[in-house]
């Protein structure tokens, strides 16, 4: 008993101050990418051409989608002239797909807060059942750990639940395999309106590195109307939290 | 029958034409008589050939003197199967009856694993059903079956289960996969492609450093680079650190499984810790980035190495007093103690790898027996236990965590100096390379064969899950079923992995 209580002591208390504080992310995190467009020599496609999933476009102007986007970095070592850069901003989700797609000197556009009616159910409890259809275990595994006492995502109200009958809503990863459609909308159809669907990283929202493959659906959106994307391969746990936290209105900023 | 098989080293390349091809009679007896001797079956698989015929290929690996062997046979529609005489190739046979039509004649349990149209051109593409095939049933009073996923409770990749009970106690479990499949092997043929390296990185998401390795180090083989010792120490830190992160995560998980949160709760975080650190070296949790052809992407300077070594002390002490804890408490004990127990014969039969097979006190690691890279030059003391329950397989982890954490420690206070990554050139054409590396869950195996103009012709995977998950099905025999989310916890294989 003693052991169990000084081991108590000696690993305190871990839950990170989020959202009250910023997190103490890694020196070499990559997040939102930021372009200087400017500076690309007329024609050069080097980008382009390094990009594994063809997030990028140069068509006189440089466009990156996110929502494609493995943040993998091989644009910016492709770059001559060091346009791309990955920076430190982790909040990335956003509600519409096409705001994903970024260009030179715009703003990410963030998710915005449930609309009214939906919020004035879910906003202060919302439960999900999450769906791997055809992730890497990546996602899952960043997903699962807000359920740690480092994000204890508990306090915002937020709880993974085992049946979608109890849910609120589905957080999917993967591409969307063919094996798992079926599965995949019969969970849906199984969560009581009204409800909502994120996808999380970029196999849910665009195929990921899988797009195109004829084994898979190139993202939840295929098939179903999805509220939130959460750009990245995986997104961090931090970023994933964002998203959720402003969906629900309780980060404004 | 194997002497005179031409023999080579993990990672070197042999030309095809080196590789006998022989009658089916000889092939079944070569791969019969090597296992017999000690051998195990790495891969077995079917390729594609220019006349549209399937040759198939067994990759043999003899621990005692650590090389491989290769033998080929090409098979029309069908051949006498291996499974009856040689239990390991039993999902490999399989496999290859999904991916090419050609039946393995007195399977004992032909059905597909993945369910996708076959990859032989010349067949009529017909998409099966996810699951829809037969499965094993039980008559009698008061027996029932329980059928689970592919969605499940918690938030984990899907898969369905099959169980047939009497009561509480299961006959038999049946597991049913491939809804995580998403058509990996064939996208990497005609490889290496800019997309290549991100497919093999999320074979897996959780073992992305072990995949990138096998790849890498194939690669490599094949166009004939040496990846420089930075690069081999580098990529080995972050191979323990991925080891560090998922085994002290299952302990967390073993521990709530059994209701033991104070474990449950510190090593959740503590795994966090480990991704962390490989964080800090490359800017991914999952370590996606890190590895290259050729090296590494990512270097460290002193300053970096120290504080990374700083952070692996506090992680390794907490994960000592957390993990403690559960060792001293009985409850715990008797939850893991003679709970899905797998046999030594079982696990040799079935040619189980990893923690798995270690936990049946089988000396099997490929950092000893095959090893590459800085394995050859450091060796890590292999970890095993020999009760084949599930406290042995939690066991090893234990012993496994403080072998890596020691392992980190000294690799990151003794970096060689020099580049972190050297060119890679064009690869051999009509060259066969066999990659192994022990990735967290056991024995990664990739084999890339490239065609006349050096590109892949065919790349094989076989993820450690492939081999484990009949040892999952076995160990719960005779178990209670609601000792399920522990047994199946302390194997905790990839769905996607195997899915491919």
């Amino acid at each position: 008993m003693s052991s169990l209580l000084i081991t108590r002591l000696r690993q305190g208390k871990r839950t990170l101050p989020f959202p009250e504080a910023e997190p103490n992310l890694p020196d070499r995190f990559r997040g939102l990418p930021i372009i200087g467009e400017s500076q690309c020599p007329s024609g050069c496609k080097a980008c382009v051409d390094a990009c594994p999933t063809d997030a990028i476009a140069n068509d006189g102007e440089l466009r990156m989608d996110l929502g494609r986007c493995l943040f993998c970095a091989e644009c910016s070592n492709a770059c001559p002239q060091g346009a791309i850069k990955f920076g430190r901003q982790y909040r990335l989700a956003t509600t519409e797909r096409a705001d994903l797609i970024v260009s030179a000197g715009q703003a990410l556009k963030l998710t915005h807060r449930l609309a009214g009616d939906i919020h004035r159910v879910l906003g202060r409890s919302l439960k999900l059942r999450q769906v791997s259809a055809g992730g890497c275990n990546g996602c899952e595994s960043d997903v699962n750990v807000l359920n740690t006492v480092v994000f204890d995502l508990g306090r915002f109200g937020i709880q993974f639940v085992a049946s979608p009958r109890h849910a609120d809503g589905l957080l999917i990863t993967g591409p969307v395999t063919r094996n798992m459609r079926l599965a995949l909308e019969k969970t849906y159809e199984a969560v009581p309106d009204p409800k909502i669907v994120i996808a999380v990283g970029a196999c849910a929202i665009s195929g990921g590195p899988f797009r195109d493959h004829p084994e898979v659906l190139n993202g939840a959106e295929t098939i179903l109307p999805v509220d939130l994307f959460v750009p990245g391969c995986p997104p961090h746990p931090i970023t994933i939290l964002d998203g959720l936290l402003r969906l629900l209105g309780k980060i404004k900023l | 029958m194997t002497s005179v098989l031409p023999s080579f080293h993990n990672g070197e390349p042999i030309a095809l034409g080196s590789i006998p091809s022989v009658p089916m009679r000889e092939f079944r007896a070569a791969i019969i008589s090597a296992v017999n001797s000690g051998s195990r079956l790495s891969a077995l698989f079917g390729t594609q050939m220019e006349n549209g015929r399937i040759q198939l290929i067994g990759i043999l690996a003899d621990p005692l003197t650590g090389s491989l062997s290769s033998i080929g046979s090409e098979v029309g529609e069908s051949y006498p199967c291996l499974t009856l005489d040689c239990p390991q190739a039993h999902w490999f046979e399989r496999e290859i009856a999904e991916q090419w039509n050609v039946e393995p004649q007195g399977h004992p349990w032909l059905k597909p694993i993945r369910f996708h149209p076959p990859y032989r051109r010349s067949v009529a593409a017909q998409t099966p059903l996810p699951g829809a095939t037969e499965f094993f049933t039980v008559g009698g009073d008061e027996v029932h079956e329980v059928a689970v996923g592919p969605v499940h409770a918690g938030i984990i990749e899907p898969g369905h289960f099959r169980f047939q009970c009497h009561g509480e106690r299961v006959f038999h479990l049946e597991i049913s996969l491939g809804y995580q499949h998403r058509g990996i092997e064939p996208a990497l043929v005609g490889g290496p492609g800019k997309r290549t390296i991100h497919l093999i990185e999320t074979l897996s998401g959780d073992t992305s450093i072990g995949h990138a390795t096998a790849y890498c180090e194939a690669l490599e083989g094949l166009s004939g680079t040496a990846a420089p010792a930075r690069a081999q120490v580098l990529r080995g830190i972050a191979l323990e650190l991925e080891r560090l992160a998922n085994h002290t995560g299952d302990l967390g998980a073993l521990a709530a499984d059994v209701g033991y949160l104070p474990t449950a709760a510190y090593c959740g975080r503590i795994r966090g810790d480990f991704l962390n650190l490989t964080a800090a070296i490359c800017g991914s949790r999952f370590g996606r980035g890190m590895l290259r052809p050729g090296g590494v992407l990512f270097d460290l300077d002193e300053h970096l190495a120290a504080e990374l070594s700083r952070r692996l002390d506090m992680a390794l002490r907490d994960v000592h007093s957390a993990v403690r804890l559960m060792w001293d408490a009985p409850s715990v004990q008797a939850r893991f103690e003679e709970t899905g127990t797998v046999s030594r014969r079982t696990c040799d039969a079935l040619g189980l790898v990893g923690p798995v097979a270690r936990g049946c006190g089988v000396e099997r690691d490929i950092r000893q027996d095959f090893p590459s890279g800085i394995f050859r030059f450091a060796q890590i003391p292999i970890s095993k236990w020999d009760t084949g329950d599930v406290f042995a397989r939690a066991w090893v982890r234990w012993l496994e965590i403080q072998r890596s954490g020691t392992f980190v420690r000294e690799q990151l206070a003794s970096l060689p100096q020099g580049p972190g990554r050297a060119a890679v050139g064009p690869l051999r054409p009509a060259h066969l390379v066999v990659s192994l590396i022990e990735g967290w869950r056991g024995e990664i195996a990739h084999v890339a064969i490239t065609d006349d103009s050096g590109r892949f012709g065919r790349y094989k995977v076989v993820d450690p899950s492939f081999r484990n998950w009949m040892g999952l099905a076995i160990a719960m025999r005779d178990q209670q079923i609601s000792d399920f989310p522990l047994c199946n916890k302390s194997f905790n294989l990839s769905y996607c992995g195997h899915d491919l």
